[in-house]
């Protein structure tokens, strides 16, 4: 165990930093150090937070993270921005409406930066949240840029998805465009004092309606699909414990920058948390994000693998010159490249 | 972006940090934005921040380099509170500070003695100042 690993789980703030610094560059040795940290999570509660550019999320996490430090309990905040695809550079903002927890220490923000990877930055906020968990942390709040595919991606990291929803921010189509209504664990309608607040609450509650049997994004077992009743009654009662139960997404509103509705909030998260408890969907949750995992990492580590074999075989260029020849064809090349590696899984299942 | 870019280039994070009482962040604005164009990754802190507060994001956010931008005159009580702050928490040898704003001669080199590498006063230039991280920002 590195002496790094040791001081972050010795609770040093700054080992913490560099570990993540080295997460987000890749650096060398940064795998042994997740690898080292991992059977020192499992114990903190990973919430995502996403919606669209300034619908409030910094603010609203900023709130939540003041009253989780009220109850005694330790946060981890990570805050992911755009980057520039120019310069690749980043003006990182969020931490400036951290105010609540300005100098508290046990309150850990961290900005990170797209840094134009698609892939690569679900897999970094992975390792992140791995971090802050072995840190210790109770609390771990992942905040995403807006809603794209890259924050699905992202939000599966967590355990609980908050989805927030500015009012007056479209009509129904534009919410179903978005596709953020399937991510959704708990829906919030910040800035519930402007005018339309109402009308956008009413949208949100008859597109959830409209969800049941809604296409399994993975974030939820495919076992949900099976018990999902589909019907709008929101009385089922706590108790039961047939594993049919259905988790009916609630819509709360807050007005964060006054700290109006963040008790709701966490009331709503501290529910979802329980339904996952319960009906032992928390243990689902997390055996898919390992399997999602493994096989990004499969992924990203095969094609390392095929990229030097290329370079080995002198680079794509030449095969690109003999299909534009008609020469040969895309798929000719790929068995051609891959050849080796069959053979070679091949040999080794036959000898095992 | 190549990936092989991706793991020789190391992205440089920087604080842009107002603190104190002053109230103009139009400087500190153009800064960032001058930094992001360069390249570097911009965490800037807001207005009216304590030292502590400084300290909390230099630390946290793992930046290279803390620029602390005052133009109240305070930078005699201001700088060395985050310079203890940083030793406190292990985060000073292996960062740049870096002072901006109006710093008269005498505690130009009084700031120097305890530990900020450079100060850039109102004549200093954008190049000056990023080419100044480049060949600076400390190996990690």
């Amino acid at each position: 165990m590195s002496d790094l690993v040791a001081d972050l789980l010795a609770g040093k703030h700054s080992a913490l930093a560099r570990v993540i610094t080295l997460i987000e560059n890749r650096s060398s040795g940064y795998r042994e150090i997740i690898s080292d940290l991992h059977q020192h999570t499992g114990t903190a509660d990973v919430i995502g937070v996403t919606g669209s550019p300034g619908a409030g999320k910094s603010t609203l996490v900023d709130k939540v993270a003041a009253t989780y430090r009220e109850q005694g309990q330790t946060v981890g905040v990570i805050a992911i921005d755009p980057s520039s695809p120019f310069s690749g550079g980043a003006v990182l903002g969020d931490r400036i409406r951290m105010a609540s927890n300005a100098g508290d220490m046990d309150m850990f923000f961290r900005s990170m930066s797209a840094r134009g990877s698609l892939g690569g930055l679900s897999t970094a906020t992975t390792d992140a949240v791995t971090a802050l968990d072995a840190f210790g942390k109770d609390k771990i709040i992942v905040e995403t840029v807006g809603a794209g595919q890259n924050e699905v991606d992202i939000v599966r990291t967590a355990d609980t998805v908050a989805v927030l929803v500015p009012p007056g921010s479209g009509d129904d189509v534009q919410m179903l465009k978005a596709g953020i209504l399937e991510i959704g664990d708990v829906f919030v309608v910040n800035k519930a004092d402007l005018d339309g607040a109402d009308r956008t609450v009413q949208q949100l509650r008859e597109m959830l309606q409209g969800r049941s049997g809604r296409p399994d994004s993975g974030h939820h077992g495919p076992t949900e699909l099976a018990g999902d009743h589909g019907d709008a009654s929101d009385d089922d009662s706590d108790d039961e414990d047939d594993g049919s139960e259905t988790w009916n997404p609630p819509i709360v509103e807050t007005v964060a920058n006054r700290g109006e509705g963040v008790e709701d909030f966490l009331d709503a998260l501290a529910n979802h948390g329980d339904y996952l408890d319960r009906t032992g969907r928390r243990e689902g949750q997390a055996r898919e994000r390992f399997a999602a995992e493994i096989r990004t990492l499969l992924r990203e580590d095969a094609n390392e693998l095929l990229v030097d074999e290329l370079d080995r075989r002198g680079g794509i260029e030449q095969y690109v010159d003999a299909v534009i020849e008609r020469n040969t064809d895309p798929y000719t090349v790929v068995d051609e490249v891959l050849a080796p590696l069959r053979a070679c899984l091949d040999e080794r299942r036959d000898g095992a | 972006m190549s990936v092989e870019q991706e793991q020789t280039e190391r992205t440089i994070r920087c604080l842009v940090a107002k603190v104190g009482l002053d109230g103009h962040d139009r400087g500190a604005h153009v800064i960032a934005r001058a930094l992001r164009d360069a390249g570097f990754e911009v965490i800037y802190s807001g207005l009216h921040r304590a030292p502590d507060e400084v300290v909390q994001a230099a630390v946290q956010e793992d930046v290279d380099v803390v620029g602390i931008s005052i133009l109240s005159g305070a930078h005699n009580t201001l700088v060395p509170k985050i310079l203890d702050g940083l030793r406190e928490y292990d985060a000073f040898d292996d960062r740049l500070i870096l002072v901006g704003g109006i710093v008269p001669d005498d505690d130009q080199a009084e700031l120097r003695g305890q530990g900020v590498d450079e100060i850039f006063g109102p004549g200093a230039s954008m190049e000056e100042m990023i080419d100044y991280i480049h060949e600076n920002a400390p190996e990690r």
